[in-house]
């Protein structure tokens, strides 16, 4: 009886003197595998950089900013009411399970520092912001309590608008920037935090004091939006219930009038944006799953074509011993050793090509193990299922007619 | 001694279509004992290779009775064939049937291998029959490497290595040219007179069969003749 070991050899020797044949007959599930990672790649990176983005904006974040109002029966879209204020931030962070509060107050300015200049959006915050944003300082520090209540003109810059007034590499820590004509002194400057979610540049910004930017910069009285924390994820649902109450009861909104503000939640947005993010990545695997079924099929048809071809190699192989079981060992592993073998360089190809794609488009892709696993194993699978058809075929030829075939 | 093979009112019909079935062989009797060297040979249809088939353990008779070494051949499943196929039987056929792009070692090792013999005693065990046939020299060529008559001796390296009970050779020098059929037929001749070894073949040609020792004629499916050769067959 001839062992397992000795069949791979035979599979693999018929493999080899039909070299070219043999490459061929693997490149569709190469390219099957190849893109299963890919996709799952690119999939799994967008979930990751989605979940990782909204974790960015800070834990637990809720966010409260002003609705619409009418005005003499002419609706403003949502934040058209001025109505939030820094009083009822105040009123805020005494509810149970919120931990802290920072209005922000957003005004279009142009920057002048370092001889260069710059229009970016100053942000009026808290100190409180670095803990609901979970945002801090990399060099330098956060302005305090005491600078926000006496509206300092001390400014923490991001890290774009560090490049673009510092491009020369000089420390901004201690500089002067004129902000809207306001010389404010730069005390910090922001870690970095990428794109958001919604592709915008979260580090094309200055953070100023609340107090400055209102009184200084926009000259105004009421604030564009109200940073909440609560203690932790359960705590999210019952902090907005009781914030609409609040505000509902201190902007003397009664029965069914339409309120002039609107509770947001991130996690939920987060939820949202991971559960399409894992719907795409799903569907993308299921195209390659079906490319790769494809690549069975080439197989299943070379197989078949090579038992053909083979008929009288294997009328031989009877009449010299085989025994039947023997045959159809050969020709399975032959199928398992294209369909395996095509699977493994689709792996390297998939790994290359994500990396390719993260490097060059910029996309996040990260390969997991799992879908590397699964891959192979899907695509030995697949070498089993479209190769046990040619090989029994193979298995039943008649040694007599295999051998008068020419 | 146990003779190698034993046959008895052989019969094989070969069922077609239509109604007319090809009665191939009708009822032979055989006996072979161990060192014989037989030639059969016969008109084209006479069935021959029929006979050569089922001897070879390839094929089944429809009806009658063969002993192969003294193992009652219709007890056997189709496994047991074909171990006994690898152990106890070496074939030659007209066309070499060699696997392409292997070399001349591998070729006469596939026997083996299904035998499930160790690699390294199957190396010892090839290279001694590729020395027998006279060919150590190409143990690594290519069948498209070799000549036609240098293929056929690789083929009968191939059909002794596994030191068979019986050698059955169909039309073995069909496609050599003179020069090369007398080299084979010889070597068919040494490998009886020297080794001993027991092979029947089937050939056409009177010079060819005259290397053997006995002679059987094949006619419409029957035996017609069956006579020791002399030193000289005339047709
Ligand atoms: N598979 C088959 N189906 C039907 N008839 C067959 C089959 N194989 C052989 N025959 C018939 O059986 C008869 C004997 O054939 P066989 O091949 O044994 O002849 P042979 O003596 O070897 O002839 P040749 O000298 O031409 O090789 C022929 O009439 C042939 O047509
Ligand atoms: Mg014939």
């Amino acid at each position: 009886m001839i062992s397992v070991m000795q069949t791979l050899r035979l599979a693999l020797q018929a493999l080899v003197r039909n070299r070219s044949r043999s490459l061929l007959t693997m490149l569709g599930v190469v390219i099957g595998v190849a893109a299963v990672i890919v996709t799952v790649a690119i999939g799994t990176g967008a979930e990751t950089s989605v979940a990782s983005q909204i974790n960015g904006l800070g834990s637990n974040l809720v966010i409260v900013i002003p609705g619409s109002v009418q005005t003499s029966g002419a609706r403003t879209g949502n934040g058209g009411a001025s109505t939030l204020t820094v009083a009822d931030g105040l009123a805020i962070v005494k509810l149970p399970g919120v931990t802290a509060v920072s209005p922000s107050v957003n005004v279009r300015a142009q920057l002048v520092a370092n001889g260069q200049n710059w229009q970016t959006s100053a942000t009026g915050v808290a100190p409180t912001f670095t803990v609901v944003r979970s945002w801090n300082p990399a060099t330098g520090r956060f302005f305090t309590q005491s600078e926000t209540d006496a509206a300092a003109k001390v400014a923490v810059l991001g890290q774009t608008v560090v490049r673009q007034l510092f491009p020369d590499g000089s420390d901004p820590v201690g500089q002067a920037v004129m902000i809207k004509n306001v010389p404010f002194t730069i005390i910090g400057t922001l870690t970095p935090k990428g794109q958001s979610g919604a592709g915008q540049d979260q580090d094309d910004t200055v953070l100023i004091p609340y107090t400055s930017a209102m009184e200084r910069l926009a000259g105004s009285t009421t604030i564009g939006s109200l940073l909440v924390s609560a203690v932790d994820g359960a705590h999210i649902a019952s902090v907005q219930s009781q914030i609409t109450g609040l505000l509902e009861q201190r902007h003397g909104i009664v029965g069914g009038a339409p309120d002039d503000f609107q509770v947001r939640n991130l996690a939920d947005i987060a939820q949202a944006a991971s559960a399409t993010a894992s719907i795409l990545a799903l569907l993308l695997a299921a195209v390659a799953a079906v490319s790769l079924v494809v690549g069975g099929i080439g197989i299943m048809n070379i197989m078949l074509v090579s038992v053909t071809e083979r008929t009288r190699e294997i009328g031989l192989r009877v009449a010299l011993g085989a025994r039947g079981a023997a045959i159809l060992r050969q020709f399975l592993i032959e199928a398992v050793v294209l369909s395996t073998g095509g699977g493994a360089l689709g792996v390297v190809l998939g790994v290359a090509s994500s990396a390719a794609i993260a490097l060059f488009a910029g996309w996040p892709a990260s390969v997991s193990p799992g879908a590397v696993a699964l891959a192979l194993a899907f695509s030995a699978a697949v070498g089993v299922f479209f190769g046990y058809w040619p090989a029994r075929k193979a298995a039943a030829l008649d040694p007599i007619r295999a051998l008068r075939f020419e | 001694m146990t003779p190698v093979v034993e046959v008895r009112s052989l019969r094989k019909v070969y069922p077609l279509e239509g109604g007319d079935d090809v009665v191939a062989l009708r009822g032979v009797d055989l006996t072979i004992e161990p060192g014989e060297f037989v030639a059969v040979m016969g008109p084209s249809g006479s069935g021959k290779s029929t006979f050569m088939h089922i001897v070879g353990l390839l094929d089944r008779p429809t009806s009658g009775t063969y002993r192969f070494a003294g193992h009652e051949v219709s007890a056997l499943d189709a496994d047991a064939l074909a171990d006994l196929r690898s152990r106890a039987l070496g074939f030659v056929f007209q066309s070499y049937n060699l696997l392409a792009r292997t070399t001349a070692i591998e070729n006469v090792e596939l026997p083996m291998v299904y035998a499930g013999v160790p690699a390294a005693e199957r190396r010892r065990a090839a290279m001694e029959a590729l020395d027998a046939v006279g060919l150590v020299k190409y143990a690594q060529h290519q069948p498209n490497q070799l000549s036609g008559g240098q293929q056929q001796r690789v083929a009968i390296a191939r059909s002794i290595v596994n030191q068979p009970q019986l050698i059955l050779a169909d039309e073995p020098t069909g496609a050599l040219d003179t020069v090369s059929s007398e080299d084979v037929m010889a070597l068919f001749g040494r490998l009886n007179a020297e080794r001993g070894m027991t092979v029947m073949l089937v050939t056409h040609e009177a010079d060819v069969a005259a290397h053997a020792r006995r002679l059987v004629s094949f006619r419409d499916g029957h035996i017609i003749s069956d006579e020791p050769v002399r030193a000289k067959v005339l047709v």
